[in-house]
């Protein structure tokens, strides 16, 4: 069996380099064809009816007017009498048509009579949502350096010190921090395009797990998930909300074999903000003590928020973010609201509990006249995850590419120029990205040819590139050699893209598969070459003797020796799995990184208006494969950060229980124009290198929240207490009100 | 007042400069001419009431396609159902997404805002146009530069990107900054878009 590592820092030829994207020109040209895109003869489109009304009971559905709209093929209800509805757009009926047109008009025909319920969708006071009945039970992280005596009351204990810490504090920050909830909002909303042949299923569905959602069809269709087959070349979007078949998913496979006719149900644009996911907001009031170098001393803290008609929160367990002083007190309230489901969105959890957290640390440094980049550092004492030498690091890094010493002013002490006023903030990071369980199929072909086949996806991140290029590296070829075959269900199972633990996971997989192929490839070749098989090695699109390139054979001349007999090995990758016979953790893979950010804003007095002027990320890595798609990773979560820090968020109207700005047009995200200067390093020390892969599609998407309202808070010198940090916001926050 | 003077119009493609510094009287040639054209288009559609669909011809990259509308068609859906060129994107209600971009008589519109019935006679170029054996400069500096996730909002960025470049091919950082933001990108590709653009400039990606 191979050694599975790879190859020694500084010798590798093709990952880690600038590759363009496999499937760049596709994508960029329109040829790359996503669920939407699949038009199979004689489709009909199916479109959803969605519940009105925040809350209410059905009394009855009428389905026949829409089944006399011309052009409309079939409709049917996905809820019934008597049943309850939770949130605005929730499911009710599907009807199939012959246009998209027909289709919206038969979903407008469909009588529906509805009891109307009362409904809750506040979820930022937390009085009220006691008081309505709607909290339910959090969570607590209670941590003393002091513990209590036999005869203590637990509780009271803690009160007792968590006062005297905070008593004996140098300086205690009081503040309120929040951030309100937010949708996924993918561009390709959620849906597929089903048909049906000879008794089996083709979804061909806009998916990030494309080996896992066939039994979620199989289910309730009552046919095995032998009978699926999940198709997925490209998915416009997915961001942690797409691993599920979905009720719509099923109801198009139930169209389908209703008509006969393939379907097409994709969400309308609408229906994706409501009901396809959102991320949890998140509010919370603090007690914070630090020494007089701002050095937290005790962190006591209550928090709420909600995920929407079922009961959930941003965990207790991640704030202080990052941070854990030893005494710390933090309890969670859950509301649960007449709003749309939560699903994972980019680093659950992570992006809410910085933003309310290392806000209050920043505030530390403003009420103690310290600069906060020192306050950051000297905090790093309370740093848990085993990086803080590498936090420290970065953060010299960060501060030279966005000249904090230069530019450093206290807060709200800047020079203003008109009526704007600049400033700089910073925050920190954390994620795992382990890779996922993975197999693949790789294939070397009697005439050179070279594939990888494997049940995988491509979220955005580059999955074709990243796997292009390990197989590449192993067998001394370029990318362009490789064919890369995934997002098939009947190919070899791989993880889905969720946790940033896809290209950790087929690199895995990759790596195995093809160290294992080219085993095979060099026996066979070795005797022609007068060797023993471990004197060969496959560099620059040759086999040869390790050290004497000039015994050797072209890559094809090699190949051409296995005669009628491919070669193909499986490359097999269990998360976690240690070596069979060593014990050892595999050296391919990776988790855990850290991560610093700094942005730089200038804030506009008059109008309230925060303009990004430059944001730097400096992230740690592992070994990276694929440099320019993990570069844009980065550049992309930053700019996501920015659209949460500054831009969207859910709006509810308290009257009527609607999600108001559910169009593009009203849900505000950042434009071309809006992201100011963007710096993206890479922290690659060789000990970097020397980890292994670890995926990086969520960490830097976390810190942004935070460092923007720090360097807000430092330019204008008080806190916008919410994210996004709209212009309104800012203006009352100057004028010191709430915001 | 001099060229530079002229802050670049928001909407890609909208050419106000070009509109500003010709002569009225070409400018106002150019304006009549337009109107004829599509005086005789409309003069050439036929009489179509209610929700009768017909058989209309479209003029789409360069070819002459047949395809059956009816009034309320969009140009979107009958490019991406009728004709299988799927680049362009349904994302928004109104174009405010720019996803469905493509370019009618030589300008940027929004394919899922337009009747289709109202292109009959124009000249349609979508986003399928610019690739093929070698791809047009654009398509190359947004894969040199990685200007693309998950891709979606891609093929409208492409053609509002070239669209734009057309009018402005000198363009400076900050014009591609405020000259672009007609188009949604939800993965975060707009810094990668900046380089690209800039690329195309500057003649870095050949064509």
């Amino acid at each position: 069996m191979a050694n599975y590592v790879w190859p020694k820092f500084g010798t590798a030829t093709v990952i880690g380099k600038r590759h363009d994207r496999v499937d760049g020109v596709a994508k960029a040209t329109g040829t790359a064809k996503y669920a939407y895109d699949i038009n199979p003869a004689g489709m009909i489109i199916a479109r959803l009816l969605g519940s009105p009304h925040a809350h209410a009971k059905i009394k009855s559905i009428d389905l026949s007017p829409a089944k006399k709209v011309p052009g409309v093929v079939e409709a049917v209800a996905l809820k019934k009498a008597d049943d309850e509805l939770l949130f605005q757009g929730e499911e009710i009926a599907v009807v199939a048509a012959e246009s998209e047109a027909a289709a919206a008009e038969g979903v407008a025909a469909i009588k529906v009579e509805y009891e109307v319920l009362p409904h809750f969708v506040n979820d930022t006071d937390l009085a009220a949502a006691k008081a309505a009945g709607m909290t339910g039970k959090g969570g607590k992280n209670i941590s003393l350096a002091k513990e209590p005596g036999d005869d203590d009351d637990e509780d009271e204990f803690t009160e007792k010190e968590i006062n005297r810490l905070l008593k004996e504090s140098a300086v205690v920050v009081e503040g309120e921090y929040g951030i309100h909830m937010i949708t996924h909002m993918c561009l390709e909303p959620h849906g597929s395009t089903c048909e049906w042949k000879d008794g089996k299923l083709v979804a061909h569905l806009s998916t990030q797990n494309v080996s896992g959602t066939g039994p979620q069809f199989a289910g309730p269709l009552g046919i095995t998930a032998d009978d699926v087959t999940v198709h997925c070349d490209y998915i416009g979007g997915g961001f942690g909300s797409k691993f599920a078949a979905d009720t719509w998913g099923v109801a198009c496979a139930e169209l389908s074999k209703k008509t006969g006719r393939p379907v097409k149900l994709m969400l309308d644009r609408d229906q994706e903000l409501k009901i396809a996911g959102n991320r949890p907001s998140g509010f919370l009031k603090c007690r914070v003590g630090a020494d007089k170098n701002g050095v937290i001393t005790v962190w006591d803290s209550e928090q709420w928020g909600t995920a929407g008609a079922k009961p959930g929160v941003v965990s207790e367990k991640v704030v202080p973010y990052v941070y854990e002083p030893k005494n710390r007190r933090v309890i969670s309230h859950t509301i649960k609201t007449n709003r749309g489901l939560v699903r994972a969105w980019r680093a659950p959890n992570h992006p809410q509990a910085c933003a309310m957290s290392q806000t209050a640390i920043d505030d530390i440094a403003a009420k103690l006249g310290l600069n906060s980049l020192d306050v950051f550092k000297r905090n790093l004492v309370h740093v848990a995850n085993g990086k803080a030498e590498v936090y420290a690091a970065q953060m010299d890094v960060a501060a030279r590419l966005i000249g904090w010493n230069d530019k450093w002013h206290l807060h709200g002490k800047g020079p203003k120029k008109g009526s704007i006023v600049e400033g700089l903030g910073l925050a920190i990071h954390t994620w795992g990205g382990g890779g996922h369980t993975s197999k693949c199929t790789i294939r070397i072909s009697p005439d050179g040819g070279v594939s990888s086949t494997l049940g995988s996806q491509d979220l955005g991140v580059g999955t074709r590139t990243a796997i292009a290029a390990v197989v590449a590296e192993t067998f001394g070829l370029t990318i362009d050699d490789v064919q890369v075959n995934m997002g098939n269900s009947k190919y070899p199972a791989s993880g889905p893209s969720g946790g940033s633990t896809t290209i950790g996971g087929v690199s895995e997989s990759n790596r195995r598969g093809s160290l294992d192929a080219l085993d095979k490839l060099l026996a066979v070749v070795a005797p022609k070459l007068g060797v023993t098989a471990d004197q060969l090695e496959a560099k620059g699109g040759r086999i040869q003797v390790v050290g004497s390139p000039s015994k050797s054979l072209g890559w094809k001349e090699a190949c051409s020796l296995l005669g009628m007999n491919a070669i193909e090995a499986q490359g097999e990758y269990v998360r976690g799995s240690k070596d069979a016979k060593t014990g050892a953790d595999s050296k391919l893979s990776n988790s855990q990184v850290g991560g610093v950010q700094m942005a730089e804003v200038a804030v506009d007095l008059d109008t309230g208006v925060v303009k990004m002027k430059k944001f730097v990320a400096v992230q740690d890595v592992g070994t990276i494969i694929a440099r320019k798609q993990a570069e844009s990773q980065v550049y992309g979560s930053v700019i996501m950060g920015i659209a949460y820090a500054l831009f969207e968020e859910q709006i509810m109207d308290q009257a009527s229980g609607a999600f108001v700005n559910c169009e593009i047009a009203d849900y505000k995200l950042p434009r071309l124009g809006d992201i100011g200067d963007i710096v993206v390093e890479m922290y690659e020390p060789e000990s970097e290198y020397n980890r292994g892969v670890v995926g990086i599609g969520e960490p830097p998407v976390i810190a942004p929240g935070a460092a923007i309202s720090n360097a807000v808070a430092n330019a204008i010198g008080v806190r916008v207490s919410t994210l996004p940090m709209t212009p309104q916001r800012v203006l009352e926050a100057l004028k010191g009100r709430k915001a | 007042m001099k060229d530079q003077d002229l802050a670049p119009w928001p909407q890609a493609g909208f050419d106000r400069r070009a509109f500003l510094k010709g002569s009225s009287a070409a400018a106002a040639a150019t304006t009549l001419a337009t109107h004829a054209t599509q005086a005789q288009a409309q003069a050439a559609a036929p009489e179509i009431v209610g929700r009768q669909s017909r058989l209309v011809e479209l003029k789409v990259n360069g070819k002459t396609a047949s395809v059956r509308v009816e009034p309320r068609s969009t140009l979107l859906d009958v490019l991406r159902y009728q004709l299988q060129l799927t680049g362009a994107k349904p994302v928004s209600i109104d174009g405010s997404s720019g996803a469905s971009t493509v370019i009618v008589d030589g300008k940027p519109i929004a394919a899922n805002t337009t009747l289709a019935l109202d292109c009959v006679g124009k000249s349609i170029q979508t986003v399928e146009s610019l690739g093929g054996e070698k791809p047009d400069a654009v398509v190359s500096a947004f894969v040199h530069a990685d200007a693309m996730q998950c891709g979606f909002c891609t093929p409208g960025f492409v053609v509002a990107v070239r669209a734009f470049l057309d009018k402005n091919p000198g363009a400076t950082e900050e014009q591609i900054r405020s000259g672009l933001n007609g188009n949604l990108c939800r993965c975060g590709t707009y810094a990668n878009v900046v380089m690209a653009a800039l690329e195309v400039v500057k003649g870095g990606s050949r064509g």
